[in-house]
């Protein structure tokens, strides 16, 4: 992969660079590689007894060990990559990834440990397999008639980054200001239904801010330890900001958990016309990047390359907000959400509890599928979902109705 | 001391004058370093590092010498890609110490620059970007990864140094170290008023990175060293360790009910500097049996060392704070380890407003009439005191009980800050007994803060 560091380094050959041949510093305390060198690796070893996350049910001494001295390109170490994972031994209700990339080169120069929790999160996915791109609309089959009455919004979100720079782990203040500078300057050029504005965190007024609130746009400082111990809130509201179309319906978020958060949402079931929207900006965009010489970080075999190692691939959620009162409270209901290929969370988000009977139901997977078989899913099993709920409501069995596993 | 670094010759060349008053130190730290087992197990391994630790009034480095395998890493420029002027926070909306003296150009001086165990100016400035302040707290808004980041950020600490201890130069001033307990004068409270009195300090074990830039190892290793010392206190000093990792519930409670236990830091200020990595690892309380000395490791500072009991006997306390901290230094130098301290900023610690005795000093003391002259603010501020509510730093009196405590922490030595406490105390019992008897009360002359 090459890396726009490379030129900087003069004669250092630095794709993978080993010990300290590399000046670049980190920016959260685990800057001096050099100086661990001076102790074992047992003796730098994490205390992971008490842990339930991806990183701690793969990470070994040996494997620390091997790969403790390495460096990207920019500076990011193992102990960088797990430090999220050693500050939070577990969540409540969900298996966390417990480690973060700091730049592309992570998933290559540390793959010994994130392939392995690629493969755990990602139901089985090999270092050897190819991921699928599909960002062609045309290719859903439906999904402009799920029933309103119970189908409240619906929403697709990807995320975005930025080949050359360092991922939020990591960044600089100077890196972070330029991709702020570069998706503002191509989201401007953005037209049509695209056409809209942006908002800086730090220089929104009052009104605005509120405005975005009510719209439930604005997204907050991260106050989830998750995020925090990775150093993504760095410097907040430095360089983070909100960019939104004239009609609400698609709109970006810029340096919060990734370099660029993509979503295109609306009311009502027509989850045909959100992914059209999201499927037509997202090529736009990337176009707009290309013609300032910039790509996204892609590859053939993570697809999309994200700060978290959940998010590799599409990066995507598609969902809805759907009321399933009778069908929540049915003892299969996990089993068919499963079967499914669909994963339930409270309106709120991801750390949240359902409210009055209205879930967020959509896709479990990520990487392996493409963004149009992902969307399909959804489609295909919350209209089924529907159809169980008013079957309940009226008072029949849903047993014939039992998927398969997809 | 010159230090200039060849990028393409890979390797450190550094200059050092050493004035002789210092060789002494020098010679202590290689017999530390032989000492202590752990490094002697890196002398003795392949790489050949050799450690030359240098501290002294004025110039201070440390320099890594390494053979011809290794790239240098130690006191080595940093790579930007981007010009200071890009990287440069946004400190419009700041309010702490470090924004008011972080002009760009200092900035544009310092940020390539690191200490020779790697930390940076980004590193040490975080917490202050991160936590623009208050507009009533004036925070520091930085803090030291290691002992030579006041060196070699000096350019910034120096201002911050000065404007948070109210005027103390560390240019051309010295800072007075004294913990001879018996100077102290009186020191014994009138149990009416003062409830409890309590010392408190912090050491750094010099050598280990701290706690915002110590690596897992490195804490333990701090942990070791400080535990191993102190299962040599003797007499009312003995005690135990209880490790944050492997306590009982049983022992967790008992702390807890002996207002003992400190928690994960969740204080942003703290949180953003990296002090929490890795938390609980290889943090622990330890405390005698009678739970009148009490050690914090690895929490904000290497140590905190607290000295207590209920009533008004500072002086007891005091005295039992002296002959701790002396014995624990002792201890610890029998192992070929000593505190990080210089004459110019006294014991170094992570934040710059604990150097210099790092010590507060303070009493629970009920004061229904004083607390509620207007006066009092102004007689607290002239006796050098000042106030906070009994549940530390961030927190409001309850009823009339004030925790009244030194101001000053560098200039003046712990004799010194103590006999102020117990003298400005004292005075305040007086107000309180005059307005008592209906009796008018006097704002005192403001007394002198460098002596």
């Amino acid at each position: 992969m090459h890396s726009s560091f490379a030129h900087l380094q003069g004669e250092e050959n630095i794709t993978e660079a080993r010990g300290t041949g590399v000046d670049a510093t980190m920016p959260f305390g685990n800057t001096h590689n050099q100086l661990k060198m001076n102790y074992t690796a047992e003796q730098e070893f994490p205390d992971l007894s008490q842990h339930n996350n991806h990183m701690a049910k793969v990470l070994t001494l040996e494997m620390y060990a091997n790969l403790r001295d390495k460096q990207t390109p920019s500076g990011f170490t193992v102990d960088d990559v797990i430090q999220t994972g050693v500050d939070n031994p577990g969540h409540p209700f969900i298996m966390t990834v417990g480690c973060v990339a700091g730049d592309e080169e992570t998933y290559e120069v540390f793959k010994d440990l994130l392939d392995p929790v690629i493969e755990d999160r990602h139901g089985g996915y090999k270092p050897t397999d190819k991921h699928k791109t599909d960002l062609n609309p045309d290719n859903l089959q439906g999904g402009d008639d799920l029933d309103p009455n119970y189908v409240l919004s619906s929403r697709v979100r990807t995320g975005r980054s930025i080949r050359g720079f360092c991922l939020p782990p990591h960044c600089s203040r100077g890196e972070r200001r330029a991709i702020e500078g570069l998706s503002v300057e191509a989201l401007g050029a953005l037209d049509g239904d695209l056409k809209g504005k942006y908002y800086a965190l730090k220089d929104m007024t009052e009104e605005e801010q509120q405005q975005l609130i009510d719209d439930h746009f604005l997204f907050d400082k991260p106050v989830s330890p998750l995020l925090l111990a990775s150093g993504m809130a760095r410097d907040w509201p430095d360089a983070r900001g909100i960019w939104h179309n004239d009609n609400k319906t698609f709109l970006v978020w810029v340096n919060e958990e990734d370099h660029l958060r993509v979503i295109s949402m609306q009311k009502g079931g027509n989850m045909k016309e959100v992914f059209n929207r999201f499927c037509t900006g997202l090529t736009k965009i990337e176009e707009l990047f290309k013609e300032k010489g910039h790509e996204f970080m892609w590859n053939e075999h993570l697809g999309y390359v994200l700060t978290c190692p959940s998010n590799l691939g599409t990066g995507m959620r598609g969902g809805v907000h759907v009321k399933l009162p009778n069908l929540s409270k049915h003892e299969k209901f996990g089993e068919i959400l499963k079967r499914l290929r669909l994963q339930k969370r409270g309106t709120g988000g991801v750390d949240t509890a359902a409210v009055g009977g209205v879930f967020d139901i959509s896709n479990a997977d990520r990487l392996g599928f493409s963004e149009v078989e992902l969307v399909q899913m959804v489609v295909d099993g919350v209209k089924l979902l529907v159809e169980m709920e008013k079957h309940l409501e009226a008072g029949q069995s849903i047993d014939d109705l039992m998927p398969e596993q997809k | 001391l010159i230090v200039s670094y060849h990028r393409k010759k890979k390797k450190i060349s550094t200059f050092i004058y050493i004035p002789s008053t210092f060789i002494w130190r020098v010679l202590v730290c290689f017999y530390r370093v032989k000492m202590a087992s752990s490094f002697a197990r890196v002398l003795s391994s392949k790489r050949k590092v050799g450690i030359l630790s240098l501290v002294g009034a004025g110039s201070l480095t440390v320099g890594f010498f390494l053979n011809k395998e290794q790239r240098v890493n130690a006191g080595a420029h940093v790579r930007r890609i981007y010009p200071p002027s890009a990287e440069y926070p946004d400190l419009r909306k700041h309010n702490n110490c470090m924004a008011s003296h972080l002009t760009p150009a200092v900035y544009a001086k310092l940020c390539d620059k690191t200490t020779p165990n790697g930390y940076t100016l980004d590193l040490a400035i975080q917490t202050g970007v991160d936590n623009p302040g208050h507009p009533f707290i004036k925070t520091v808004g930085m803090v030291a990864g290691d002992e030579e980041s006041y060196e070699v950020f000096a350019d910034i600490f120096n201002p911050v140094i000065k404007e948070r201890h109210n005027g103390y130069d560390p240019c051309n001033m010295k800072h007075p170290t004294d913990l001879d307990s018996s100077k102290i004068r009186g020191g014994q409270f009138d149990e009416k008023y003062v409830l409890s009195s309590r010392v408190r300090t912090g050491r750094s074990i010099r050598g280990l990175s701290l706690p915002p830039a110590c690596t897992r190892a490195e804490r333990r290793e701090v942990e070791r060293v400080v535990i191993d010392a102190l299962a040599g206190l003797k007499g009312d000093l003995t005690g135990k360790y209880y490790s944050l990792t492997l306590m009982t519930e049983q022992e967790q409670q008992q702390l807890i009910d002996d207002h003992f236990l400190f928690d994960k830091p969740v204080s942003p200020l703290l949180t953003c500097a990296g002090m929490a990595r890795d938390w609980p690892d290889a943090r622990g309380i330890w405390h005698n049996n009678e739970k009148t000395f009490l050690v914090w490791v690895n929490e904000e500072d290497h140590t905190r060392v607290i000295s207590m009991e209920k009533g008004g006997n500072m002086r007891r306390v005091f005295e039992r704070f002296c002959k701790g901290l002396q014995e624990v230094e002792r201890l610890i130098q029998e192992k070929g380890w000593e505190f990080m301290w210089n004459e110019r900023l006294g014991y170094i610690l992570t934040c710059p407003s604990n150097l210099g005795t790092g010590l507060r000093a303070g009493v629970h003391v009920t004061l229904p009439r004083l607390s509620k002259d207007p006066r009092f603010p102004k007689i607290l501020d002239n006796l050098r005191l000042q106030k906070r509510g009994t549940g530390g730093v961030d927190t409001a009196a309850v009823g009339n009980t004030f925790d009244i405590s030194n101001l000053d922490r560098l200039g003046q030595s712990e004799v010194q800050l103590v006999q102020t406490v117990i003298d400005g105390v004292n005075y305040l019992i007086e107000c309180e007994k005059k307005l008592e008897r209906g009796q008018d009360i006097k704002i005192p002359a403001p007394i002198s803060q460098f002596k």
